[in-house]
């Protein structure tokens, strides 16, 4: 009960917290504290929303696809690379410090030159949020391979276990936390990712809106579109924690 | 003709030497100990027998087929449990025939059969963590028993339990012995248990470690509870604390 109790106020507490501070935000809006040109108040960044929700949907709409799909293969690109860096350690010597290099790259600076090289359709733009979402992947994986118990291995050795048995019955499920530890940040990358490469040139997608609203200082919808892409992020994550206690059952608490 | 038959294993880790010329016989449905102080290279036999390490001398021989180095031809049991924690316990002791390639239902009906016979019922979808250190021994156990019916080859597997959970394992292994008939190798620092459940105690001592005893308990099997009470029982202990 007392537990219970618990939970419920923990839980309240950031809601309330949020509350507060738009409360405050908008008291000094309508008493003229800030000026309405440089920050909008709260309920006309509503308003605005509302006005423009269909607009604001078409463009997500784009964005999210963009998202997906540069996620999928990112995904599946940063599986690939740790499960063969894991596999051949001449591999990992010679592609680790390269991996690294490309996260030391500003993605705003390679940005443009993906669009010079792809043209604005969308594969730039996948292709962008295939180099950031990657990355966290494959390091996570593999200090998850690495990290597997060796007499575990040794027990599986003794019963005869091939190589890939090993890495399916050992390796990969004692890697699955740290996958999903790092699936939670790619989903967020992948997110941000699209909408920069969308200011740096494109049709549609909530990063043209924005830097439309820009150009147009309208300023209550700029405020809009970024809620907007904060919620699409805090969505996907809550997603990700779903997806990870689906597939880990064993995690439960003890009930 | 004896199983198992171990001769001559010399076996170092780099430069430190841990077995010298260890040899050993181990015949049908028999029970024999190894005992020996910690450090001693217990372990480390173990896993030249099963394979996991090559000896620099010696040979392993099961049923007159030399397996030196060759993993994958006798049960083991390490140390620690070593159940997956990802794995349902079902899942965990059907483990060994997956990989050699049984289906999944099939292999779970295999394994049903024995759940109660090792007083694990209703554990069947439950994970390791939820389980007790004695249950989870006796998980691991079965997945041994699982993978071979031949040779087992036990590392301490009591070691980790206290005094009461582990008379009552005794008391529970030795019934089961007597149903699946297998022949175990068993290490143990306790010389009790070893008195109480072996057919015969190796003794394994010094740096690098070789058989330098062989204590032979005549007590017949079923053996009673109260055997560890007994006159012989203490003239056994006393002989093996002399040769340690
Ligand atoms: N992988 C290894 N590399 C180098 N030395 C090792 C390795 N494993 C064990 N040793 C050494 O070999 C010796 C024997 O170890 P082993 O684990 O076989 O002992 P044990 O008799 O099983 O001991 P315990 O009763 O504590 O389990 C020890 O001195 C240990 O330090
Ligand atoms: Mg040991």
């Amino acid at each position: 009960m007392k537990r219970k109790l618990r939970n419920i106020t923990s839980r309240l507490l950031p809601v309330t917290a949020v509350l507060l501070l738009l409360a405050i935000w908008q008291t000094a809006c309508a008493a003229g504290l800030i000026s309405g040109f440089l920050l909008p108040s709260p309920l006309e960044v509503a308003m605005a929303f509302v006005k423009d929700f269909p607009l604001l949907m078409d463009n997500a709409k784009v964005t999210l696809l963009e998202a997906f799909i540069g996620l999928a293969v990112g995904v599946l690109v940063g599986f690939v690379t740790a499960v063969l860096m894991d596999c051949f350690d001449w591999l990992y010597r010679a592609v680790y410090p390269l991996i690294v290099l490309t996260q030391t790259v500003p993605t705003v600076a390679i940005a443009p030159l993906l669009v010079l090289w792809f043209g604005y359709e969308m594969l730039p733009k996948v292709i962008l949020i295939v180099i950031v979402t990657f990355f966290p992947i494959t390091v996570s994986l593999l200090d998850g391979f690495r990290a597997s118990d060796q007499d575990t291995v040794s027990l599986l050795r003794s019963m005869g276990a091939s190589k890939s048995q090993i890495f399916r019955y050992v390796k990969f499920p004692g890697a699955l936390g740290a996958f999903f530890a790092s699936l939670r940040i790619s989903v967020s990358y992948a997110v941000v990712g699209a909408v920069i490469s969308e200011w740096l040139g494109g049709f549609n997608g909530l990063g043209v809106y924005m830097t439309r609203v820009k150009k147009a200082f309208s300023f209550d919808k700029m405020f809009a579109v970024i809620f907007l892409i904060s919620a699409i992020s805090l969505f996907l994550m809550w997603a990700v924690n779903v997806l990870q206690r689906i597939s880990m059952p064993w995690e439960e608490e003890n009930r | 003709m004896a199983e198992l038959e171990v001769s001559g294993i010399t076996f170092a880790y780099e430069e430190t030497p841990v077995l010298s010329d260890v040899s050993l016989k181990l015949h049908e449905h028999e029970l024999v100990s190894i005992l020996g102080a910690s450090g001693c290279g217990k372990t480390t036999l173990f896993h030249v027998i099963a394979g996991l390490h090559k000896p620099q001398q010696g040979k392993v021989v099961l049923n007159g087929r030399d397996i030196t180095g060759c993993p994958g031809q006798i049960s083991y049991m390490m140390q620690k449990d070593l159940l997956l924690p990802y794995r349902t316990i079902e899942d965990n002791v059907i483990l060994p025939l997956l990989l050699k390639g049984e289906k999944k239902k099939e292999a779970r009906e295999k394994a049903s059969l024995y759940f109660e016979e090792f007083g694990l019922e209703g554990t069947q979808r439950k994970y390791p963590r939820q389980l007790s250190g004695g249950m989870r021994q006796r998980a691991a156990l079965l997945r041994t028993y699982m993978f071979s019916r031949e040779v087992a080859l036990l590392d301490e597997p009591f070691s980790a339990l206290d005094t009461l959970t582990k008379s009552e394992m005794h008391r529970w292994y030795l019934d089961v012995m007597d149903k699946i008939h297998m022949s175990t190798l068993f290490i143990t620092h306790d010389i009790d248990e070893a008195i109480l459940l072996s057919d015969r105690i190796c003794l394994l001592t010094g740096k690098p470690g070789r058989v330098t005893e062989e204590i032979v308990i005549k007590e017949p099997r079923p053996r009673k509870r109260e055997f560890n009470l007994t006159e012989e029982f203490l003239e056994y202990k006393r002989r093996i604390l002399e040769r340690l």
